[in-house]
């Protein structure tokens, strides 16, 4: 199994080497519903743990997506654009947001792992 | 769409249970636990509804009647307090108006049916938004004259079918109520059971409202459902459609600050009361249409594909000129697409103007409403009274 983190506000992050492929859960695309429209940020920019780092729309409101570590955004999911319902079809596979450098791997020991947040959206529930 | 501001458990129409059993997510939507979806999504819900029948619970709308000794006494109680002409709408038939506040803002907004029984003269059914409705009745029950008295349907459920194949699937069940003109209504049966039906609705599309005994709700919403042509739509699909209709949602598109004038909504005034008045703020009403409103309600189409939201300011040129009360994305369309008021030399169609999203000035267009075409059912020609 690959190294998958989550956050309490539904973000995923999968550590391949240093790099941090960042989207939001198959829970949480479930919660929003369809998903039309995916505001990401530019490559290069670098995002601070708990910071804003993408914007994303259902059809009934938009939900700011918080960095789940710090990085430099070195790639941005280029199928979004047209086909955001990527995120609804596979949101912890083809739609991914955003691949960081990992900038300090010591942040991903606060986060869950997947059986940890399967608990805890089962108390959501 | 929430109602955060009170503790009081959520009210529950006729139909919980079985937006439950169809697996619904249920939100509180107006103290109701409302189903804002099904299984199958907005979109899907959108699109089917604009191509087959949806099916709609909207229980939770507040239906009443007026009671008076004759149409003359009852609709001269009413058209003191809405500026619709109610005295010469015909028997059967339906009108939309607003409940006006003295400043002439809006209250809340209404349909309004004249029944076409004999005797029934004297008589109006009011149904009012459910966000609304208390203070609607205490409004209206404190504001008639003797011998006017409104009842309460508190044990009538709503349904709305709308959509192209809405007509054919009543037919099967209520062949008169699915002979309506738009914008009739009038009492039937639906498979036996005693109902009242107008063909009328809130998303664009032909289709019609039917209100029932709360103690056959289920067994009519079953029928419906068991059609080919039907799928039950939640409310998340229900302002989506409404968007793209260029219909007004009340508490977001008008409010008490908002006239009918500036909310493009002068079609719904006819020329006696415009001329006439007589009814709460229509001394601001007529002075807006003599020199015009100071803002007016437009419909904007944003290029790319990020929505604008209620709240998002409009700029031109870099001055915020008005804001935008609804905005969303329209399935039918593919593209993002607003309403909201700016000054009137600027709510010209083919006016470029910004909405601010997120620090961003996306480039958006003033469009004639409706975004997408109505495909409503006239009959006859209907002369304005």
């Amino acid at each position: 199994m690959s190294d998958v983190r989550y956050t309490k506000d539904h973000e995923y992050v999968r550590i391949d080497g240093d790099i941090a492929v960042i989207g939001i859960s198959d829970y949480a695309q479930s919660q929003l519903g369809d998903v039309v429209f995916v505001e990401l940020p530019e490559v290069g920019k670098t995002v601070k743990q708990g910071a804003e780092a993408a914007v994303v729309e259902s059809v009934k409101a938009a939900s700011e997506v918080y960095a789940p570590v710090s990085g430099e955004v070195v790639e941005i999911n280029p199928d979004l654009e047209a086909a955001p319902g990527a995120v609804n079809e596979d949101a912890e596979g083809k739609g991914w947001f955003v691949k960081l450098k990992l900038a300090n791997p010591a942040e991903l020991d606060g986060l869950m792992d997947a059986a940890a947040y399967a608990a805890f959206v089962e108390t959501l529930s | 769409m929430s109602h955060p501001e009170t503790d009081l458990p959520l009210l529950k129409t006729p139909l919980h249970g079985a937006h439950a059993a169809l697996g619904a997510r249920l939100v509180p939507f107006a103290g109701y636990d409302m189903p804002v979806q099904y299984r199958d999504g907005i979109l899907a819900e959108h699109a089917w509804t604009r191509t087959h029948a949806g099916l709609f619970d909207v229980s939770h709308m507040g239906q009443a009647k007026l009671l008076g000794p004759d149409h003359a006494t009852t609709a001269a109680a009413l058209e003191a307090l809405i500026p619709a002409d109610i005295l010469n709408l015909k028997p059967g038939r339906q009108r939309y108006s607003q409940l006006m506040a003295d400043d002439g803002g809006i209250l809340d907004d209404l349909m309004v049916t004249r029944p076409g029984a004999p005797e029934e003269d004297g008589t109006l059914l009011l149904v009012v938004n459910a966000a609304g409705k208390e203070a609607d009745y205490a409004h209206i029950a404190a504001r008639l004259p003797a011998g006017v008295t409104l009842e309460r349907l508190d044990d009538r459920a709503l349904l709305a079918l709308q959509g192209p194949q809405a007509a054919a699937v009543l037919a099967r069940h209520a062949p008169e109520g699915a002979a309506l003109d738009f914008m009739a209504a009038g009492p039937t049966t639906f498979d036996g059971i005693p109902v009242h039906i107008s063909r009328s609705g809130y998303t664009g599309e032909d289709g019609f409202e039917i209100s029932i005994p709360e103690s056959a709700a289920v067994t009519v919403w079953n029928t419906l459902l068991g059609e080919p042509e039907v799928n039950p739509i939640g409310l998340g699909a229900r302002d989506s459609l409404r968007l793209e209709a260029g219909l007004c949602l009340y508490g977001h598109d008008i409010d008490p600050t908002t006239s009918p004038v500036e909310a493009a909504l002068v079609w719904s005034i006819q020329k006696r009361r415009r001329e006439e008045g007589g009814f709460p703020g229509a001394a601001r009403i007529q002075r807006e249409l003599t020199e015009g409103p100071a803002r007016v309600r437009v419909g904007l189409r944003l290029e790319g594909r990020a929505p604008a939201r209620e709240g998002a300011e409009i700029a031109k040129d870099g001055s915020v000129v008005g804001k935008v009360t609804s905005g969303g994305f329209a399935p039918t369309l593919n593209a993002p697409i607003a309403m909201g008021y700016v000054p009137p030399a600027l709510a010209v169609p083919g006016t470029v103007l910004n909405i601010l999203v997120r620090g961003k000035a996306l480039p958006a267009t003033v469009v004639t409403f409706p975004f997408v075409a109505q495909r409503y059912v006239r009959k006859s020609e209907q002369k304005g009274a």
